[in-house]
């Protein structure tokens, strides 16, 4: 009644691309998040018309369409200066950017959402800036940005199906070229989707549940 | 500097056309957007209407569209519709595509806002004689649009960001559909792109800026 011309060997083809989108995921939230978090700081602690030119440079990376930032970002690397990159590094450089450029803004919205009282208490306590931003603005400024935070690094494992366009086969490529050859694309679509969403779903979840839990009211 | 000789010229003579690929762009991104306002308020009756079977289609399409990749939608508007017979053209993919996407994200900013309206506003318009269609539609639903008029224009700009994916589905009309187009004639891959990419990044400006304007004008108290 219901056949089809999947083999092991395709299964493998698509955990690969599945394995490709996860490291690929994890490369660029991890180092785009330590780059959100040097750019909020930077970006609070400047105010907004020192920061104008940090805050037009992110603003860039969210208004342009990330499948250009990569065809850019790559044409420059091969072309321009004839750097000899993989696909992969280039496709990890632009994500990570992309998540610097959303994380920033949320921290500089968890770090304006710790109230200035809180802050002065603690500098008229005798502790240093440092201090301060350790013991007093991260815990709570967390609290704020971590929801948001984990809705990002899930909108990253989203976008990372267009780095694709960068030679780098990963789940949805990968399904794609089955899709090709097997042309049985209901199938194996169901198959790509249903991976994105029992990763993505359960974390969804557990963000909102965070955000309901840390909320003040 | 560079062991590169930039040719800006070829790409500006070519931004005619890239400009005619920006109109449709746009065209994609507002009808996708109209309907998926449409489609979210049509969700968010669903919800609300307390029947099991409605709420669970409107849970469903939340879920999905928010939490598998849009190009992942796009593809299943081509080659899962085209499986059941249903071959769309590339606009008509891109379109359903994106507006999937749109309603269900806009669905969850409406349950946002509808937090933001207290119940009592239902419960007085039902005790003033309005049935529950007409209390919805005349006291909670331009409250919920008002509320969510921000998110809606960051889904907007979204949208304009994702008809950038009509490539794959062999959309070549819009503006990286012609960018690509231009590219496999010309191989100025990153003056075209990087044209493109201005106008792109003008298209959300102008966007951006246009909606504080609609909503200076229109929310002032």
């Amino acid at each position: 009644m219901f056949d089809t011309a999947l083999t092991t060997a395709d299964f493998v083809f698509l955990a690969k691309g599945a394995g490709m989108t996860i490291v690929v995921t994890i490369i660029s939230v991890i180092a785009g998040t330590v780059l959100g978090i040097v750019f909020g700081v930077i970006r609070y602690q400047l105010g907004a018309i020192w920061a104008a030119p940090l805050i037009f440079v992110l603003d860039i990376f969210r208004s342009i369409p990330l499948l250009i930032q990569l065809v850019l970002a790559n044409a420059f690397m091969g072309t321009i200066l004839r750097l000899n990159m993989s696909g992969f590094t280039v496709a990890c450089i632009v994500l990570s950017m992309y998540t610097a450029a959303y994380c920033a803004e949320i921290v500089r919205g968890g770090i304006e959402a710790v109230p200035a009282t809180t802050r002065r208490a603690a500098r008229s306590l005798g502790m240093s800036w440092g201090q301060d931003m350790r013991e007093i603005v991260l815990p709570l400024a967390t609290r704020v940005a971590l929801p948001s935070w984990i809705g990002l690094a899930l909108g990253v494992m989203k976008d990372s199906a267009l780095v694709y366009v960068v030679q780098v086969t990963e789940l949805l490529r990968s399904t794609q070229i089955l899709i090709t050859r097997l042309q049985e694309p209901l199938l194996l679509l169901m198959i790509c989707g249903a991976f994105y969403f029992v990763i993505s779903f359960p974390l969804a979840r557990f963000g909102g549940y965070l955000e309901k839990r840390w909320s003040n009211d | 500097m560079f062991n590169y000789t930039f040719q800006w010229k070829q790409a500006m003579a070519r931004l005619p056309q890239m400009l005619d690929g920006a109109v449709v762009t746009m065209q994609v991104a507002i009808l996708s957007m109209v309907l998926g306002i449409l489609l979210a308020i049509i969700l968010t009756m669903f919800r609300l209407s307390g029947i099991r079977i409605l709420s669970a289609v409107a849970k469903t399409w939340v879920e999905i569209a928010r939490n598998t990749p849009a190009l992942f939608q796009i593809y299943m508007a081509h080659f899962g519709l085209g499986s059941f017979g249903l071959h769309l053209s590339p606009f008509l993919s891109i379109l359903i595509g994106i507006t999937f996407n749109n309603a269900g994200y806009l669905t969850e900013n409406f349950r946002g806002a509808l937090k933001a309206i207290p119940d009592t506003q239902t419960r007085a318009a039902r005790s003033l004689g309005m049935g529950a269609a007409g209390a919805f539609r005349h006291v909670v639903l331009p409250q919920m649009l008002r509320i969510s008029f921000l998110p809606m224009t960051n889904q907007m700009v979204w949208a304009i960001l994702m008809t950038s994916l009509g490539v794959t589905v062999g959309m070549n009309t819009d503006l990286y559909g012609v960018t690509q187009d231009l590219n496999a004639l010309t191989f100025r891959t990153f003056e075209l792109f990087a044209l493109a990419a201005v106008i792109f990044y003008a298209i959300t400006k102008i966007v951006t800026l246009g909606a504080r304007l609609i909503a200076a004008r229109l929310f002032r108290y």
